[in-house]
């Protein structure tokens, strides 16, 4: 569906992304991860022909983006960072304008106004002014007007920015129900919300790559070392250094403290909780709760993006 | 042409459903109306079709400064607002984008030459004065305004600022006005070429109600080659 080879692109003298280069298969969700600034955005607008790459070659489906941006601007829909709505006109009239401008017939429009509409829970706002409308709503009618003439690429450039948990859940419930249909390519600087809707991820670090890969992938990229978190009662210091003596635990930190109640954490190379569970129990240390924590995608986004000295 | 229309559609609706195209068009016809009792009416000695003429004179200088503040948002708001990049990803040309544009601002000002006619009305029941006349003025009037609003919206898609794109089309329809005091101190055949670029020279026909080609083509040029620059700024911000 995308191929991408060697992709740069200069704002004046500065680098936004350098020699990209990556793949992407129809029907697949691809996360797009990188902290502001890292080139993310740029990436989209180009892939979405809002910008023309300085050097390098994307193709969509086929069509170059340089050659055949016109081509390639009817097979995609373009959610910008900022939802690039016209306050004056109702949620039903700005979605007929833009099925419209990106070629939907008349006899198809109200159909695919309302089925994006009905995907976005808007059919009983159709009629507000979109500057009555709170963020989260904006957001909404920004993902409707990527996916009204049901394109076969959505670019989605942080959909989730600045919505409130309910509302993050709600979008991203959103997102994975367009899996399947279409081709999507969402970004986001913070994991949490995209990590359980994407196939594979690409880490963007300073206009470049650095990771790539599912989570078990990106995982993979700091070996088999992880996090295990226990919460324990007792000697708590006695317990740490029990912990640090057992075979493949590398470090133990105490996170928390109250009374004889604490909170430590471990990094252990591979699977080893029952093991150390029964050696705390047989030292008569209680242990009240065991949590396997490293391999969380926010872990390894930290640790990609910071340096593997990073903690979350 | 779908598109075109589609985009300029929009456009006029944003101008029918906000308040600043009606303040700037309120703002035109108080002043207009102002300056046509205050210099055009009084005077005994003058004949109607004079009257008409000095209406038309300056109804043409408030259109040629109307035009720039009516379109200094046409590009430059979508920037700002970033809808933009709605029409950039859309199978869209950057010239329909610039064409939709013109045309909406180009009918709502036709709004403001409707708004006018009541003076040409009044001279007409109270003098007397041909409907060529008249016709041939506000045919001069309609070639100002699309040369101001084709400026306009050249400045507009130089800036994101509506206040920076008013200012740089300002300069334009200055420079443009104002050439005549270059050609004062230019030696032929210079003064000519300078002089010809003055946009009411080629006005003083239409007024007494003449429509000479050569008249219409510069407006028509001037109307082209602006579009065609707002077109190229729009294609070169890809790249940037």
């Amino acid at each position: 569906m995308i191929q991408v080879e060697g992709l740069t692109k200069y704002y004046g003298e500065r680098a936004a992304i350098r020699d990209l280069s990556f793949t992407i298969e129809k029907g697949e969700v691809i996360g797009f991860l990188g902290l502001n600034g890292a080139g993310k955005s740029t990436t989209l607008k180009v892939l979405g022909c809002v910008l023309l790459p300085t050097s390098g070659r994307v193709t969509i489906d086929g069509y170059d983006v340089t050659k055949d941006p016109h081509e390639i601007r009817k097979l995609i829909g373009f959610l910008p960072d900022t939802p690039p709505l016209y306050d004056e006109m109702t949620i039903s009239g700005y979605l007929e304008f833009v099925a419209q401008l990106r070629g939907v017939t008349a006899a198809n429009l109200p159909a695919r106004v309302a089925d994006a509409m009905k995907k976005t829970s808007l059919t009983e706002r159709k009629d507000d002014v979109i500057s009555s409308l709170s963020h989260g709503f904006r957001q909404r009618v920004g993902l409707a007007q990527a996916l009204v003439h049901n394109p076969k690429l959505l670019i989605l450039d942080e959909p989730t920015g600045g919505l409130d948990p309910v509302q993050i859940v709600e979008m991203r419930e959103l997102i994975r129900q367009l899996k399947g249909e279409h081709t999507v390519l969402v970004s986001s600087h913070i994991l949490a919300e995209i990590s359980q809707i994407c196939d594979r991820y690409l880490v963007i670090q300073q206009g470049e790559i650095i990771a790539r890969g599912d989570e078990a992938q990106l995982a993979s990229h700091f070996g088999n070392a992880s996090a295990v978190e226990f919460e324990v009662q007792g000697n708590v210091q006695f317990a740490v250094d029990l912990l640090r003596n057992q075979e493949g635990v590398s470090e133990v930190t105490i996170s928390k403290l109250d009374g004889n109640v604490g909170s430590l954490r471990a990094t252990v190379a591979g699977e080893r909780r029952i093991e150390l569970v029964k050696a705390l129990v047989d030292a008569n240390i209680g242990v009240l709760r065991v949590d396997k924590a490293a391999a969380r995608l926010e872990n390894i986004f930290l640790k990609l993006t910071h340096g593997k000295d990073a903690t979350p | 042409m779908k598109n075109v229309w589609l985009i300029s559609r929009r456009e006029l609706a944003a101008y029918l459903r906000t308040m600043s195209g009606y303040i700037i068009i309120a703002v035109m016809l108080f002043i207009d109306g102002l300056l046509f009792n205050a210099f055009a009416v009084p005077g005994t000695a003058k004949k109607s079709s004079e009257i008409l003429g000095d209406f038309f004179t300056l109804t043409s200088g408030i259109t040629m400064v109307g035009s720039v503040f009516l379109s200094m948002r046409l590009i430059a708001e979508e920037r700002q607002t970033g809808t933009i990049a709605l029409l950039y990803s859309s199978p869209v040309h950057d010239l329909e984008i610039v064409l939709g544009k013109f045309f909406a601002s180009f009918l709502f000002l036709c709004v403001f030459f409707a708004s006018t006619l009541y003076m040409p009305a009044l001279i007409l029941a109270y003098g007397k004065v041909s409907f060529g006349h008249i016709f041939a003025g506000y045919f001069g009037l309609m070639l100002v305004g699309a040369t101001g609003l084709a400026i306009g919206t050249f400045g507009s898609a130089l800036s994101r600022s509506q206040v920076v794109a008013a200012v740089l089309s300002g300069v334009m329809v200055l420079a443009l006005t104002t050439a005549w005091l270059l050609g004062k101190v230019t030696d032929r055949p210079f003064t000519e070429i300078i002089n010809g670029l003055a946009w009411w020279g080629h006005f003083e026909a239409f007024r007494i109600g003449v429509i000479h080609l050569k008249h219409v083509s510069y407006f028509g040029l001037v109307t082209f080659i602006a579009l065609f620059a707002a077109t190229r700024v729009l294609e070169a911000r890809r790249w940037r």
